[in-house]
């Protein structure tokens, strides 16, 4: 197992060096330097420009600016942001408990309706339950989120008046960020009524984010669920007399769980990238915003840091996901 | 909702440690993005100059909703006769706000203007290197060339006096830049080792003094009882950070919001026929335009130029690209700019004519020209490559061959700023709404070096000369008279082809009362009520 552990953390070096590269690389390809972006109409004499490109180490190779880059990440400095001169990893701690806010809702949400969904959609294989699962989760799945986001407040917001448009808490209150997870600051604040404003806030972004999971964690509990039921052991459940809940429950669903959790697994992925747009649409003040901020900005470090964290926790993810496999089936098990 | 904003009042008072009267007003502002920081000598974006501006007062300051200059923390102030020096006289009892880190012992002095222009000027202050040290406003404006000294005669006077005479000093020092910071903060944070407080936690003597901000949020603020002028209508603003304009306005659709600021064009209508919202519109203090590059062929002809002022068709352009938010330009100036000349002929849609003088100038077969788009939307030019694909279909008619280029946005400024072009759309927002910041940043000699914001890089003596000239005196009805003769010469010598000025849209719900629109673009929300 230890063996499995450390195999599988080594592979994470070079993943590391790709994404530190590419994100290093890719925004420098972008014309235009944070400078410059700055300078608007009026324009920039070329001596001031040189001198604010040295101050900021701009003028340097960009090789040189890379190890040097390289070298303060081992170290554990991501820098400091080029726009707002705070460190970046001390904004990215501060916004990213909102993301994960988000994220786990969003991923409980595609959960807790996606896996039985999937599992009636199989059980009822063929019958108008099923293709109205199947139909709805297609859809859910081609949404474009933008579109989709708009629509939802649209019809709750504006015209029913039942959930807020945008933000995380109601402006009537304000809570002190303890953990940075509204859900938690507010019941740990002494002011009635405001977990109850930030579930609300919640609702629609979870919603429009969970979206996308919620279809394919549908589609594919459906689809291993079908294949399992059609193995010879469940036949010869079923030929034992067992009840067809014990059968599906157990029988089934532990197996078919193991593609379904792989998925998962590779949804967070998917679910940080949707939070970039989400975020955008509900003010949501989390990474994705912040991110998307940085690239118009061409704030370097913000973007690289932020790309390198992300990535970090992205991996780590798939890291726990291969080896919740061996817990879900014992034929899995690593490093025997 | 009006409860839901009631209650937000009383919340934001405990959150604060204060009490505000029951009936406790807050006005929410959508803003549109987050700030840089709370300084605005040290940031550029309109978004952080309406972070700071409840927050702060100037000297002299610029009216609201207009670009008249009026006294602000300077209640009067006498100008040298040779007009290179400036003596204000300085309010008395103006209070500084409070923060949990930070009492003011005393009123507002003199030392308070030398520390907020000396932290800017001198490289050897203590805040000169603080939070970046990058001070763009004050060098673009001119500040460290202009600026011979800036002295305390006693607490209650300041005289700052000038290497040369420049008449729009006193609307410089009106522009957000030079808001006046309290110096005992300045030491205080400097003696607990946290100087950046001062710009991420602002104390100044404005309308509302900060309370809190919660980055990507919100940012909140409460009217300061001690405000030096006219007391607040509303007791807390709120700016709830929303970036993207649909779900703002469907944030001041539900009540969520009071006032948002730019609406999608495509959203204007439905506004306007929105019995809650109250549509406002402005004409903006901005330009766009097509220059031409006079330093090259063939546009060192001033009959080509005119000819193309006269081959493309105006009003074809602002009813497809600007669908009623914009209005044509005829003079560099925008209207609302006093001087802005409306005896001004503007040359008519004539392409017959145009073809004419074309032949006329040796070219009766056209010629081949590029023609830049900005690759982004702006204020004063919402499509420049729509624009430039009908410049391109009107030219063509002339036989003149006109490619479409475009560059990413920096690299575009960055080339048409050097001179890369034949033709190059751009555009001008004023700064402080003086006709010298249009005509000679625009237009003037000193602009059309390379890398200057001239970019039809012409220099033309007679005009050069009638704008420093203005320049030069502080006489207002005199100033004008040079600028109106000035937009003549630049009409018969036509650098560019101007296109339009564009017009602001500001929604905001019916109940708020009195709200008026910057010609800055700022959203000033000093004197704002709300009726319930």
């Amino acid at each position: 197992m230890l063996r499995f552990i450390l195999s599988r953390s080594a592979l994470v070096i070079p993943t590391f060096l790709g994404v530190t590269f590419l994100s290093f690389f890719l925004i420098r390809l972008v014309p235009g330097d944070p400078i410059e972006v700055r300078v608007g109409e009026r324009g920039i004499s070329p001596e001031r420009l040189a001198q604010l490109r040295h101050e900021l180490g701009l003028d340097r190779p960009l090789w040189v600016q890379f190890f040097d880059y390289i070298g303060d990440v081992l170290s554990g400095n991501l820098g400091v942001s080029v726009v707002t001169k705070t460190p970046v990893l001390q904004e990215f701690l501060a916004l990213f408990p909102a993301t994960i806010e988000l994220s786990v809702c969003a991923m409980l949400f595609a959960v807790v309706l996606g896996l039985p969904a999937g599992v009636i959609a199989a059980v009822r294989r063929g019958t108008t339950v099923d293709h109205t699962v199947m139909g709805v989760s297609l859809t859910g799945y081609s949404m474009p989120i933008f579109w989709w986001a708009l629509l939802l407040i649209l019809l709750f917001s504006v015209n029913l008046g039942w959930t807020p448009v945008s933000g995380r808490l109601s402006v009537m209150y304000w809570v002190e960020p303890v953990t940075g997870f509204m859900l938690i600051d507010t019941l740990l604040s002494d002011e009635p009524g405001a977990f109850a404003s930030a579930v609300r806030h919640l609702v629609l972004p979870t919603v429009v984010l969970g979206t996308i999971p919620l279809a394919v964690v549908a589609r594919m509990t459906r689809s291993s669920m079908l294949e399992v039921l059609g193995e010879d052991y469940i036949r010869t459940a079923r030929a034992k007399g067992l009840s067809g809940i014990r059968v599906v429950g157990l029988h089934a669903l532990r197996n078919a769980l193991i593609p379904v959790v792989t998925v998962i697994g590779l949804q967070v992925g998917v679910l940080l990238a949707g939070a970039i747009l989400t975020e955008t649409i509900f003010s949501w003040p989390g990474v994705g915003k912040w991110l998307i901020e940085s690239i118009n900005r061409r704030d370097y470090p913000v973007l690289q840091g932020g790309i390198l964290l992300i990535a970090t926790l992205v991996m780590a993810v798939n890291l726990i996901v291969d080896l919740l496999y061996g817990a879900l089936n014992p034929r899995i098990r690593h490093g025997r | 909702m009006k409860t839901a904003l009631r209650g937000a009042a009383v919340g934001l008072a405990l959150a604060a440690g204060f009490t505000f009267p029951v009936a406790a007003k807050t006005l929410v502002f959508c803003s549109e993005g987050s700030p840089e920081n709370f300084n605005p000598q040290i940031n550029t974006t309109g978004t952080s100059f309406d972070a700071a501006e409840p927050v702060f007062s100037n000297l002299v300051e610029f009216e609201r909703g207009s670009t008249e200059v009026v006294p602000g923390l300077a209640e009067s102030w006498e100008v040298s006769e040779d007009g290179k020096t400036y003596t204000f006289n300085l309010r008395k009892g103006v209070k500084f706000h409070g923060n949990q880190n930070f009492t003011p012992t005393r009123d507002f002095n003199a030392d308070d203007v030398l520390f907020t222009f000396n932290r800017m000027w001198k490289e050897d202050h203590p805040y000169h290197n603080v939070s970046g040290g990058e001070y763009d406003y004050f060098n673009d404006m001119g500040m460290p060339d202009l600026l011979e000294s800036v002295e305390k005669v006693d607490d209650h006077t300041v005289r700052i006096t000038l290497k040369r005479v420049e008449a729009p000093f006193l609307a410089n020092l009106a522009m957000a830049f030079a808001a006046v910071h309290s110096a005992e903060y300045g030491e205080t944070m400097l003696e607990k080792g946290t100087p950046e407080r001062v710009d991420q936690e602002p104390i100044g003597t404005g309308p509302f003094q900060f309370v809190n901000y919660q980055k990507d949020a919100v940012i909140r603020y409460r009217a300061f009882p001690e405000f030096w002028g006219e007391p607040q209508k509303i007791d807390t603003l709120v700016y709830s950070i929303t970036p993207d304009a649909s779900v703002r306005y469907a944030k001041l659709q539900a009540g969520e919001c009071h006032v948002m600021p730019y609406p999608n064009p495509a959203d204007v209508e439905a506004m306007r026929n929105d019995p809650n919202i109250n549509l406002m519109s402005r004409e903006g203090l901005n330009v766009g335009y097509l220059a031409f590059n006079t330093q090259k062929e063939p546009f060192t002809d001033k009959r080509v130029r005119q000819a193309l002022n006269m081959a493309i068709d105006k009003q074809a352009i602002i009813d497809t690209v600007y669908q009623g938010a914009g209005v044509k330009a005829h003079n560099p100036l925008p209207p609302t700019i006093w001087s802005y000349n409306e005896e001004v002929e503007p040359y008519p849609y004539d392409p017959e004519k145009a073809r004419q003088m074309l032949a006329d100038a040796g070219y009766p077969d056209g010629f081949e020209a590029d023609i830049w788009a900005m690759p982004v939307q702006r204020p004063y030019n919402p499509n420049a490559q729509r624009i430039a694909e009908m410049v391109q279909a009107d030219l063509a008619k002339l036989g003149i061959k006109a490619n479409v280029v475009s560059y990413e946005w920096g690299e575009y400024r960055k080339r048409a700023q050097a001179g890369e072009h034949l033709m190059a759309q751009l555009g001008w927002t004023g700064d402080n709404g003086d006709p010298d910041n249009f005509l000679n940043v625009l237009l003037g000699c000193d602009a059309s070096r390379e890398g200057g914001s001239n970019i039809a890089k012409w220099c033309y003596e007679p005009f050069d000369s009638l704008i420093q000239q203005a320049r030069q005196i502080t006489d207002r009805e005199k100033r004008a008279e040079l600028y109106r003769e000035a937009q003549e010469i630049f009409h018969e010598e036509a650098p560019w082809f101007p296109i339009a000025h564009s017009v602001w849209f500001q929604p905001v719900r019916k109940e708020v009362v009195d709200f008026r629109i910057s010609p800055f673009g700022r959203h000033v929300f000093e004197g704002v009520d709300i009726q319930e």
